[in-house]
């Protein structure tokens, strides 16, 4: 408490020499929350992770309206926390619009984008989901028996449509004649956080056929994969590996190092670099989960098939279709 | 006989259970331990001691002030309009489309089209409900609540798939132009010696509200249409015997009611945003429920207690920065001035009319000493 006293005493001063006092990071969580097992816990991993490695200490929110957004900018910059690490790609127009008042702080920007030419003090951070849903894609149709994979995701926004072109894609480069089924849970952000929901289109979708369902959800996810568990067929996480959830039904899991990001922009701290970064199956900032809880699922056909892909995307000679590149997907019709 | 003196049912009253929340919420923080003095203070500095703060507050107010008032409006007339969230939701959009299809010279032609687009939008989005009740009979719980999820739905394809700019990420439509921006509080306040309201997205909306504010007065209090209106809540055969229409006030009740709802639109899309996000109203349409509650209905009460829910939003968002209260006990703490103000107000009141009845008592038993 008595920090925060401090903190709010020195906030005026400290607006006007920013980062030279405190040169604590900061941490902005996406309307989804800090424990949804996934995108924002992955950033909340990494920085704990950050945090005992080096005994620094971070500051963090999990926002809850819109108008926080720039509120939650500012007031860390005014504080002099340095960088100030954000999820999720509705934080860039506020970044946008804040950058310039604050030009000795950096911002950094997960999944978002901010114009490098316009804010020098900005680093962007993407991630090339649509490989990393490729390569699942691929392992659910060579997992599949029925012929029938599915996909559920959260509220349908581009990103998420991303996710599940790339999945489709992956599962038809294995076997053209595969039925692909795409559910989206909602329309609002409630979407994000509804397992009941993700419980019911599994078991829709478990009815239609489908023997493997990749669930891009947050905190849906895990209706999803508990009713995958309960119904006997396999499922894949996305985001944080999710394999531990359910040993033995959880076929993988769409890994997308949302934590190295956080650790490695932390890491740097104040002399963070700036500009646009994407991150791609070559750096491994997007992958698949393999550990001992589904070393039994994963057959050594599928692994080579999958390094192989692999492969064959970081040298350029398979190109996987990113949706929000034209907004269509030639594997699947939203 | 036994009613209070009306101080003590405008003022009393709420700010008992206020205290109650309060304290309630006081041994809530104690138990997970923090300090809740500390807490409070923390609050009262970051949204009221600051202008920035104020700027924050009065934002929040503003969307509570709409949306407060579109219950209350409704209320008068009996019906329950808990589609605030989508007449909001509608609203925006109809912003969205004045401020960015139609030329603009200036932000006050701006916003009185913006006004009117939003106001249309949300009056339009009420208006089946309202035909459905007075024609139908369908309830108007039922079908406004079923409504705000239509809306979300149909914001949600119009976003995704037909009003955002190609390629961008976000759900949201591209910046209105400049000239429909709106001046906020700094804008307005701020001089080059004192930067005031820095950064705070309160701006001219908040002046719009407070003439909605007297409008709706006016309207309730000293029209004929106001009358019909309470005529109705108060008794509908009495209303019919009187040759009132209720389909025809029940249409009107519920389109007003809808155009005060959209009208939020204005101070989210065009205020503060400056663009249509997907997830604009977040909740402001629920708050209204209990803010007209806690308002009795009435205009003024209405703008006091939706001032209390923006200081506590704002206030929240403080404790949030500072503390490690974790965000679903600031919602506890919302939530727990919503239930002792709103739902639980008859445990104050019962008793307190009791106390005031047996003071009542002993005066007449001795009068004038």
């Amino acid at each position: 408490m008595n920090f925060t006293k401090t903190l709010l005493g020195a906030s005026a001063a400290l607006a006007l020499s920013a980062g030279a006092a405190l040169a604590d990071p900061a941490l902005i969580y996406d309307l989804g929350g800090k424990f949804d097992k996934s995108f924002n816990e992955a950033a909340f991993n990494g920085a704990q992770r950050w945090a005992e490695e080096t005994g620094g200490s971070y500051r963090d929110i999990e926002l809850q309206s819109e108008a926080q957004r720039e509120q939650a900018l500012r007031r860390f910059a005014e504080a002099g926390f340095n960088p100030i690490v954000t999820t999720g790609f509705s934080m860039s127009t506020p970044i946008d619009n804040v950058a310039a008042d604050y030009p000795d702080t950096k911002f950094v920007t997960i999944d978002g984008f901010v114009d490098p030419e316009a804010h020098p003090n900005v680093k962007s951070i993407l991630f090339a989901e649509h490989q990393g849903s490729y390569l699942v894609g691929m392992m659910a149709a060579m997992a599949s028996e029925t012929g029938t994979v599915s996909f559920v995701g959260g509220m349908d926004i581009p990103l998420i449509r991303k996710f599940a072109c790339g999945y489709a894609q992956g599962a038809k480069a294995v076997n053209p004649e595969i039925e692909v089924i795409s559910n989206m849970t909602g329309t609002t952000p409630a979407a994000w956080n509804d397992p009941v929901k993700g419980s019911e289109l599994t078991k829709a979708q478990i009815s239609q056929g489908s023997d493997v369902v990749f669930a891009a959800a947050g905190g849906t996810g895990i209706g999803v994969l508990q009713t995958a568990a309960d119904e006997g067929i396999l499922s894949i996480g996305v985001d944080s590996n999710q394999n531990y959830l359910h040993p033995g039904s959880v076929l993988t899991s769409m890994l997308k190092r949302v934590d190295v990001a956080t650790y490695d922009a932390m890491q740097a701290g104040a002399d963070l670099e700036t500009g646009v970064e994407v991150l791609t199956l070559a750096e491994d900032g997007v992958g698949y989960a393999m550990d001992e809880h589904n070393a039994d699922l994963v057959t050594e056909e599928m692994r080579t098939a999958v390094e192989e892909a692999k492969a064959s995307i970081v040298a350029g000679e398979t190109e996987v279709h990113d949706y929000t590149s034209d907004d269509s997907c030639p594997a699947l019709t939203f | 006989m036994d009613r209070m003196p009306a101080w003590a049912d405008a003022i009393l009253v709420p700010l008992i259970s206020l205290l109650l929340a309060a304290l309630l919420s006081a041994l809530v923080i104690l138990a997970i331990g923090e300090n809740p003095v500390e807490a409070f203070r923390l609050m009262v500095d970051g949204a009221l001691m600051r202008s920035t703060g104020w700027g924050y507050t009065l934002y929040y107010a503003t969307n509570f002030i709409f949306t407060g008032l579109a219950v209350s409006v409704a209320f008068h007339a009996r019906l329950f309009n808990i589609g605030g969230e989508g007449q909001a939701t509608l609203g925006g959009l109809g912003v969205a489309l004045v401020c960015l299809y139609l030329p603009w010279p200036h932000w006050t032609l701006a916003l009185l089209g913006a006004s009117l687009g939003a106001a249309l939008f949300g009056a339009l989005w009420a208006l089946i409900p309202a035909w459905l009740q007075a024609k139908r009979g369908s309830h108007i719980v039922i079908t406004t609540i079923m409504f705000n999820f239509i809306a979300a739905a149909f914001l949600n394809y119009l976003l995704v798939n037909l009003m955002k700019p190609a390629g961008q990420m976000d759900p949201a439509t591209e910046i209105f132009p400049a000239a429909t921006h709106l001046p906020t509080f700094q804008d307005m306040f701020a001089t080059e010696a004192s930067p005031l309201f820095r950064g705070a997205p309160g701006n001219v909306t908040f002046f719009l509200a407070l003439l909605a504010c007297v409008a709706v007065w006016l309207l309730i209090w000293r029209t004929r249409l106001g009358y019909e209106i309470r005529a109705l809540g108060h008794s509908e055969s009495a209303a019919r015997y009187a040759g009132i229409s209720p389909v025809r006030i029940i249409v009107i009740t519920m389109l007003i009611s809808g155009a005060l709802a959209g009208l939020m639109g204005v101070n989210t899309a065009m205020g503060e945003a400056e663009r249509l996000v997907l997830n604009a109203t977040e909740g402001a349409g629920f708050i209204g429920i209990a803010v007209a509650l806690m308002g009795r209905n009435h205009p003024f009460g209405v703008f006091l207690a939706a001032i209390l829910f923006g200081f506590l939003y704002q206030g929240g968002a403080e404790l949030a920065l500072w503390t490690s209260i974790p965000r679903e006990l600031i919602v506890v703490i919302q939530a727990l001035v919503i239930l002792f103000t709103g739902a639980l107000d008859n445990m104050v009141r019962m008793p307190l009319e009791r106390v005031f009845a047996a003071r009542r008592r002993r005066a007449r038993r001795t009068p004038a000493e």
